[in-house]
């Protein structure tokens, strides 16, 4: 070989050639565009097919957005400055705008529910994030109580009447276990707490009141509306129906019969039938369930509707994240000699809700979308603000424009928080794959 | 446990209830069984009460009075005349058939979505992202006002295809028209009809019965066929051609049918107000249907894609290594592996969209919630039995599907040894 | 843990407000607010206006028994109900009176156990067309489609019609009075069909109101008023004396304008005793005497009340026609107060 070569190589180059420019198919754009739009025949048809779909759409819709009319006070005013031509009416929405975020909140004290939804952020923040310091979740704790409080307004001294019943039964623990065992005075601090807050709390709370008076204006709940109704349905619903959730999946694997048939009967019924339903029940048929003559504030039985809807859902999923874990994690436990509650509460139930988080947020996520449904019941909800607007003289016809705007609303909220639990699938992620 | 040196033989103490494991367990549910049973009586005590209080009677009675309200969309006969648990039964029939409908589309949908989600064309990739995040963050209930609204306002009236200078016209041969009010497609019609085969509660179209007794003796010879040149395949090593044998089989028995019963199509055509005649699809259906596919489609797309990503990498690339074409990895390597994992989300959705369909009432598709639990509870004032009867309904038909798809879930599973 | 806190909260607040006794109207002086329920919007009758204000007909029905109750006509509680849940709202005491277009009938009054307090507006159910199709009376609609609102007695009104006219016809059931106006104009129904006042405010509001006509068919009577729950006589007396009130003062002349002034100067008995400075009618119902001026200044008498929100000045433009006094020749006609 070595002997041909010399032979047939009258030139050796010893200097390399300058680099060439690839070919221009090869690079930027160009490369590009054939890599990922025009690869195959088929791909050229669906790029066509694609583009083609995005004119469609901007042809029709982009004029329409383009000649948008923000300042107007009425439709009829609306349509005479467009002059004939196709535009939007985004006006109706700063002239309601603080009617689809508040509802009928007096307007004077629009402060506080901003000032609960700041709050409740703050609230949360040592959930989402733990850099920060651990006491903050002591204001967690309390933030549903200030929260009540902010929304509703009227006498301070229930909530902390309520608060009360903690420290009641805290007492009661303390006092009892010195007579008795452990189980029995847990029992015991629960039976004592109860007691308070069916019987006492509201005539002390209300005592406290005429002696002390720390009021706020109190607002009725049917004056909510809007945003706002549709987030405190949605929070209190996901925030209600977590540990519930948990409490039935730990039902529904539970080794006792008659548990487990409870927690299965309450999860597939509630599973099998659409929340309109329960809506309606909530709206027609409580009334029947109830004691003659209680009244109960309509919010409030959505409340409790929307809470056993999200916890049916919430039970499968953290069932999913019970199954999931090794069998390992259980029998560990076991062999720690952790009793049922410390083995739940230390080994498996932080690595099962670990798992089952994507599951949760997508569970909230189709909670607070289905908090639209309340206006089936006549709430007003943006939606069935939108009705209510539309029943305006000065508003009447008035369509696209308020749909499209909810939808927005809408998709902000959910798209921020399902991209939420996509980091936080990120960073809890501790195995090694 | 008997060998555990602290559990002593001696008696029973009524301490061990609580701190005995063995019976903590019994007492527990004691306790439970308790509260449970004074709870349900609660309710219905208080139920009674407050019947009695207002002066009703809980009875289902109400279900043999006369209805008196009309329903378009009607799959068996009904006019004003019959029993409200006749509309009842109607809406049910509507209710299944949109559910039906949707379950079928949406899976369609979402496995389109899924797979080009993950298409190496950039622009269709980020396309089907944008549709799947749209329809998964925006309620259902706007998409569904929507789509009706723009069905209603984008298409033609009716009176846009009357007169001299019509701005519309029918499609394919004047054989369908696409209203704002709905689809007219022509509609089977047999000259020499077999009847109806009265069931006592409906009628069920002989003609009907005929024709998918016909198919499906076509799909068993069929697959007759195929096994035959099978067992040749297997035998000879050379399979015989079988697919003019196949097309004949099919087609031969139908065309006969077809002249047997004088088939022929009833086209819609432009009377009064309205098209008569063919086939009338409304637009409340297929604005439920669409919307109920679209968005389930989204969330398919996405149990779709999360499924596929789960098979390893490694199976595409030996697949590709045997010479599979794209396509073909797709469909006989990836997809059937994918399923396992798809299969159980896609129960649940199928079980969202039967529920879903009760959103009816926004677009006036008259569902069970519409006639049972709107209109008839409106008349009657009987929401108690009402809404009862209707969540059952609801209970009754996802047990069913779930029951449906956990069989098939069971068939389809990995095989462990 | 938390969850049973918050629970405990909120019904602590609910059962502490809630339990509603048979005396309506001690249970409204006590909370301060009477609780309202109006229709979760139709244009003239109840709707928000861009301050969060309800203003409407039915609605001003509400602010005069406020006026009357609590003497202040802002202290309503306005509840939204639909179609279908309003009697059950009112039947369960979330509600004090319902001024919801509803119609007087029988079963209503008998079955449902309610109370209609009197009739606020006579309607009747009537079709709307386009002018384009060319039809002059209902007896011509046979095969059209009809847009109705769900939850009403308008469908088996409209079924009875075209069964009785031997006609055939397509039913659109709408959830609301906006969709089904959009229906409507888009050309998706041939026909809507509501009660004749709905239809007058829902073509008030076209672009092209020219185009459409209201047939002259009124195919139903369709009484609509105020109801209370049945067994509380004294709540239902009040509800419909204040109407009655609103009705007479219209009747003698007596406006928001000159009611002061009437207050002091009339010679004439009737007022007297309407306007509380003769008699003790007020005292009968459990009010004080000046109730029924407290009603009327609150948004006028019934003729006031009825040119502010749905009159001819208004977009809605309805003729008085049978809401007239019946010395106008209408069926408006008060009993005595004596």
């Amino acid at each position: 070989m070595s002997d041909t070569h010399a032979q047939t190589v009258p030139f050796v180059r010893d200097t390399m050639l300058p680099q060439q420019a690839p070919p221009t198919s090869q690079i930027g754009a160009v490369r590009w565009l054939r890599e990922n739009l025009f690869s195959s025949v088929l791909n050229v048809a669906l790029t066509v097919l694609a583009v083609g779909t995005i004119v469609w759409i901007v042809m029709h819709i982009g004029p329409w957005l383009m000649n948008s009319v923000w300042n107007a006070n009425s439709l009829a005013e609306c349509r005479q400055i467009l002059a004939g031509e196709s535009g939007a009416c985004f006006a109706v929405i700063r002239d309601r705008w603080h009617q689809l975020m508040f509802g009928f909140y007096p307007s004077d004290l629009y402060w506080r529910p901003i000032l609960a939804m700041v709050l409740m952020l703050v609230a949360i923040a040592p959930i989402l994030f733990d850099k920060l310091p651990r006491k903050l979740i002591w204001f967690s704790a309390l933030y549903p109580f200030v929260a009540f409080w902010l929304l509703w307004g009227g006498s301070l001294w229930l909530p902390l009447a309520v608060i009360g019943g903690f420290a009641v039964g805290y007492g009661a623990f303390l006092g009892l276990s010195r007579v008795t065992g452990s189980v029995l005075a847990l029992i015991g601090a629960v039976l004592a707490a109860i007691v308070w807050w069916v019987w006492l709390a509201a005539p002390v709370s209300s005592a406290l009141q005429s002696a002390v008076s720390l009021s706020i204006r109190p607002v009725p709940s049917r004056d909510f509306g809007g945003f706002m109704l549709s987030i405190i349905i949605g929070v209190t619903g996901i925030a209600l129906s977590l540990p519930l959730g948990i409490m039935l999946a730990l039902g529904r694997k539970s080794d006792m019969l008659l548990i487990k048939a409870i927690s299965v009967g309450f999860i597939e019924f509630i599973r099998g039938v659409p929340l309109i339903t329960l809506l309606f029940t909530a709206s027609l048929l409580l009334n029947y369930f109830l004691p003659p003559g209680t009244s109960f504030d309509i919010i409030l039985r959505v409340i409790i509707m929307v809470t056993l809807f999200a916890a049916a859902y919430m039970a499968e999923v953290i069932r999913g994240g019970l199954a999931a874990l090794p069998r390992g994690q259980y029998e560990a436990a076991d062999a720690l000699g952790l009793d049922y509650w410390k083995a739940m509460r230390l080994i498996i139930l932080p690595q099962a809700l670990k798992i089952s988080i994507p599951g949760i947020v997508n569970t909230f996520i189709g909670l607070f979308k289905d908090t639209t449904l309340v206006v089936f019941i006549g709430l007003l909800d943006p939606i069935g603000l939108s009705n209510a607007i539309r029943a305006d003289t000065n508003w009447n016809g008035i369509y696209w424009e308020l749909f499209i705007f909810i939808g927005v609303c809408f998709f902000i909220f959910c798209f921020g928080m399902s991209r939420y639990s996509m980091y936080l699938e990120r960073r809890l992620k501790t195995d090694h794959r | 446990m008997a060998t555990m040196p602290d559990v002593r033989k001696d008696g029973f103490r009524l301490s061990m209830l609580i701190y005995d494991t063995r019976y903590r367990s019994i007492t527990l549910q004691v306790i439970f069984l308790g509260i449970f049973v004074i709870a349900a009586w609660w309710l219905i005590h208080n139920t009674v009460e407050n019947l009695r209080a207002l002066g009703k009677d809980f009875s289902f009675g109400f279900l043999t009075v006369r209805s008196g309200y009309d329903i378009n969309q009607r799959l068996i006969e009904y006019s004003s005349d019959s029993t409200h648990a006749r509309a009842f039964l109607v809406g049910l029939l509507n209710t299944l058939l949109v559910a039906f409908l949707a379950c079928i589309s949406a899976t369609v949908v979402g496995v389109l979505a899924g797979v080009l989600r993950l298409s190496k064309n950039w622009l269709v990739a980020r396309l089907m992202t944008v549709y799947v995040e749209a329809f998964r963050n925006i309620p259902l209930l706007i998409w569904i006002l929507l789509i009706f609204a723009i069905m209603t306002e984008s298409m033609p009236a009716p009176s846009a295809f009357r007169g001299e200078n019509a701005t519309s016209s029918m499609m394919l041969f004047d054989s369908i028209a696409v209203t704002n009010r709905g689809v007219y497609v022509p509609e089977p019609l047999f000259s020499r009809s077999l009847g109806n085969l009265d069931l006592g509660i409906f009628l069920v179209s002989l003609d009907l019965l005929a024709i998918v007794a016909v198919i499906l003796g076509s799909v068993l010879a069929n697959r007759k066929l195929l096994k035959t040149a099978e067992r040749i395949q297997n035998d000879t090593g050379v399979r015989p051609v079988t697919w003019w044998k196949s097309i004949l089989i099919f087609l031969a028995p139908l065309v006969v049918l077809k002249f047997a019963l004088g088939f022929h199509l009833g086209l819609p055509e432009l009377r009064g107000f309205n098209f008569a005649d063919g086939t009338f699809l409304r637009n409340s259906l297929i604005a439920l249907w669409f919307a109920l596919t679209v968005y389930t489609g989204a969330f398919i797309a996405e149990t779709v894609r999360a499924g596929i990503m789960a098979v390893s990498h490694g199976q595409t690339e030996a697949a590709a290594a045997l010479g599979l074409r794209p396509g073909r990895i797709m469909s006989l390597v990836v997809l059937p592996q994918a399923l396992r994992v798809i299969i159980p989300p896609m129960i649940s959705q199928y079980l969202n969209i039967t529920k879903n369909t009760s959103l009816a009432l926004a677009v006036g598709y008259m569902d069970i919630r519409s006639t049972l639990g709107g209109i008839t509870i409106n008349q009657t004032g009987r929401e108690l039995e009402g809404m009862l009867l209707m969540m059952l309904t609801y209970l009754v038909i996802s047990l069913l599907i779930s029951m449906a798809m956990n069989v098939y879930n069971a068939s389809v599973k990995l095989k462990e040894r | 843990m938390k969850k049973s806190v918050f629970l405990g909260t909120l019904s602590l607040t609910a059962l502490a407000a809630g339990f509603a006794s048979a005396a309506t109207l001690d249970d409204v002086k006590a909370r301060g607010t009477l609780n309202c329920g109006v229709s979760t919007g139709v244009n003239g009758f109840s709707a928000p206006d861009s301050n969060g204000v309800w203003q409407g007909f039915d609605v001003a029905i509400c602010r005069a028994v406020a006026a009357a109750v609590l003497g202040d006509p802002m202290k309503v509680n306005f509840i939204t109900t639909t179609g279908q849940t309003r009697f059950s709202a009112l039947a369960s005491g979330e509600i004090d009176i319902l001024a919801r277009n509803t119609t007087w009938t029988f079963s209503r009054d008998a079955d449902l156990k309610f109370t209609f307090a009197g009739v606020n507006y006579y309607d009747g159910q009537g079709f709307m067309v386009n002018k384009a199709l060319g039809v002059s009376s209902a007896k011509e609609l046979d095969g059209a489609t009809v847009c109705i609102q769900t939850g009403t007695t308008t469908e088996l009104n409209l079924a009875d019609y075209f069964k009785a006219n031997n006609m055939k016809y397509e039913p659109v059931p709408i959830e609301t009075n906006a969709e089904a106006q959009q229906q409507y104009l888009a050309g998706a129904c041939d026909v809507y069909t509501t009660d004749a006042s709905g239809l007058a405010a829902t073509r008030a509001t076209f672009a092209d109101a020219e185009n459409h006509i209201v047939l002259p068919e009124i195919i139903s009577k369709e009484p609509l008023g105020p109801l209370v729950r049945q067994g509380d006589e004294q709540w239902s007396d009040i509800a419909r004396w204040t109407l009655n009130a609103l009705i007479a003062a219209e009747e003698y002349g007596v406006t928001s304008a000159n009611i002061e002034e009437l207050a002091k100067s009339t010679e004439n008995p009737e007022i007297k005793r309407l306007l509380g400075t003769e008699g003790e009618l007020g005292k009968m119902l459990g009010l004080d005497n000046d109730w029924a001026v407290r009603a009327i200044k609150a948004g006028g008498n019934y003729g006031e009340i009825f040119a502010s929100n749905i009159g001819e000045a208004t977009p809605i433009g309805l003729a008085r026609g049978l809401n007239a006094q019946w010395t106008q020749g209408g069926l408006l006609y008060a009993p005595p107060f004596r």
